[in-house]
């Protein structure tokens, strides 16, 4: 009954958890009513926590009219990954139960205040929205359909950066996913990149930063190497406000920050202004 | 399929087996030989009349990305590569190969250079990855990448790209997507170093040789999972042991998959480096 048993512990551990949230940047403690209420936003420092995919999709599209594609491609385990915690295959299975989507990212079309866009939403839950070769394909694919349907293309990132378990199939899904932006450059197809928290490596350093118009969420992480890495390569801590927007805003880098419940307007407001 | 054996791999994680030697944490150390030919002994030995083109016309000139005209056989290229030295002096110099923004945006305006002069592009990928330092993050080093990445698709020229050492996760592919991607039989490719995928994966670094034999990095790997178009053999003991052997197998090889582009158009240059990305990664499709 042992199984039993360690069910029950880790059900009344995941109540108590779920009672309140601690900022990950102000370590407010905030009850977790109130930090969904306000979409997952700290009302104490307006640091822009992780949300579901599907919230997000609710959150953007208008009601009914977002159509799911491509939901059933899902990851191949085709190095036998395994590390210490096991094999890759037991990692994303166990990832696909508790999400309840297929992979890092859920792609579709639908309606943004009544104007058509496509968009590929990230889902940090999924091996910490990890960049694989189902990712990868599923973001050229609604890349596709938005150059065939002449449709504004949205990407929403929320990731870590390629996937490991998969190596080098991996990284090409940077080159796979870019070569689907470049053929939306050249038709003149509108491409949106939002950056959400955190957005790295080789997200970061593929479509995540080749939006015809970058947007990122307040305080959000944006960066190629991590922190960590970079401090040991200079052998100094770096500064509070390093590889956050408002770093890559005064750096260049993005267009601008929006706040989560203004995103919607401010992206309709935008492709309003689409006129092909 | 994988088994259930995940238990017995936790319990033999806990009790912390020793890190494995492998042919591919060889493989590893051999890409990494200090005596490994670079980027200035190919320019010797296989090129010729090479006329190096420097900065990016933004900021600098990054000596870790070399680049200019040159001559490989009868050919007449552009010839772009990561500039890994010999000694210290010249690693320090050079970043160890490790490539700021303005060494990426140089490539790219060399690139589109021989776009204009309709050349071939030739890359020599060498690079334990792009340099993770404050400088390269402030100037954008994930924007550099990721525009060379997507511009590399609608290039209007032949690329061959060649890994002759490490090829360093995006660093490398900064200058890497190519028409067709050879691999010198003890160079390695990977999404990230056996060090830093041990120390995340297994929490130590010490772990790398597992972590390496994991990744699949090595070139016979990578060629039976359709990454790169072929391998050069190099000579027995490696690399190291035979220059102008090595030089020798890397000028035949770039030359013949040159001269393969030769009576193609750019359309359908284009659409076969399109339908190449586009068939990268192995998925599951549920039912």
């Amino acid at each position: 009954m042992a199984w039993y048993v360690k069910k029950d512990i880790a059900e009344t551990k995941h109540v108590r958890k779920t009672l309140w949230v601690k900022c990950k940047r102000c370590s407010s403690h905030i009850y977790e009513s109130e930090w969904k209420k306000n979409l997952n936003v700290c009302p104490n420092c307006n640091f822009h926590g992780s949300i579901t995919s599907k919230e997000r999709i609710e959150l953007t599209f208008d009601k009914n009219t977002f159509k799911e594609l491509y939901a059933n491609i899902s990851p191949l385990d085709s190095l036998k990954f395994v590390d210490l915690k096991g094999s890759y295959k037991d990692k994303y299975e166990a990832n696909k139960k508790k999400s309840g989507i297929n992979e890092a990212v859920v792609t579709g079309h639908g309606k943004i205040n009544g104007i058509k866009a496509v968009a590929a939403v990230m889902d940090f839950r999924f091996l910490g929205g990890s960049l694989g070769s189902g990712t990868g394909e599923k973001i050229l694919r609604a890349a596709n359909y938005a150059l065939k349907n002449k449709i504004p293309y949205i990407i929403f990132s929320e990731s870590g950066g390629a996937r490991m378990q998969e190596g080098v199939l991996s990284l090409m899904q940077m080159a796979k996913t870019c070569s689907g932006i470049a053929l939306l450059n050249k038709s003149n197809i509108p491409f949106i990149s939002v950056l959400a928290n955190p957005t790295t490596g080789g997200v970061t350093a593929s479509y995540a930063m080749m939006g015809d118009i970058n947007i990122a969420e307040p305080y959000a992480v944006i960066g190629f190497a991590g922190r960590r890495v970079i401090e040991q390569t200079i052998g100094e801590k770096l500064p509070d406000d390093f590889q956050t927007a408002e770093y890559l805003l005064d750096h260049g880098f993005v267009d601008t920050i929006v706040n989560r419940k203004d995103m919607k307007d401010y992206l309709s407001n935008i492709l309003s202004y689409y006129n092909r | 399929m994988t088994t259930k054996s995940n238990t017995s791999t936790k319990d033999a994680g806990k009790k912390g087996p020793k890190p494995s030697s492998n042919t591919a944490w060889k493989t590893v150390k051999t890409s990494r030989h200090p005596e490994r030919p670079v980027l200035q002994d190919y320019i010797e030995l296989v090129f010729s009349n090479f006329i190096p083109l420097h900065g990016d016309r933004f900021y600098a000139d990054d000596p870790a990305i070399v680049g200019g005209f040159a001559q490989i056989g009868d050919k007449k290229v552009m010839m772009i590569g990561q500039n890994k030295g010999k000694t210290t002096i010249d690693n320090i110099e050079r970043n160890f190969g490790m490539a700021k923004p303005e060494g990426y945006r140089k490539a790219l305006r060399l690139m589109k250079l021989a776009e204009r002069f309709n050349i071939p592009i030739v890359t020599i990928i060498d690079t334990p990855g792009a340099f993770p330092g404050i400088e390269a993050e402030e100037r954008g080093q994930a924007e550099s990448i990721a525009k060379n990445i997507t511009e590399m698709a609608k290039l209007e020229v032949p690329i061959v790209a060649v890994v002759i050492g490490e090829g360093g996760s995006g660093g490398a592919l900064g200058i890497g997507v190519g028409d067709k991607i050879l691999m010198l039989s003890n160079a390695i490719y990977s999404v990230i170093s056996p060090e830093g995928c041990a120390s995340i994966l297994w929490r130590d670094a010490a772990y790398a040789p597992d972590a390496a034999k994991a990744l699949n990095l090595t070139a016979n790997a990578l060629y039976k999972l359709d990454v790169i178009d072929e391998i050069i053999e190099e000579p027995a003991g490696g690399a190291h042991t035979d220059y102008n052997k090595t030089a020798s197998s890397v000028k035949n090889a770039v030359l013949k998959n040159l001269k393969s582009f030769e009576n193609i158009s750019t359309e359908e240059l284009l659409n076969l480096r399109a339908e190449k990305y586009a068939a990268m990664g192995k998925f599951s499709i549920d039912n």
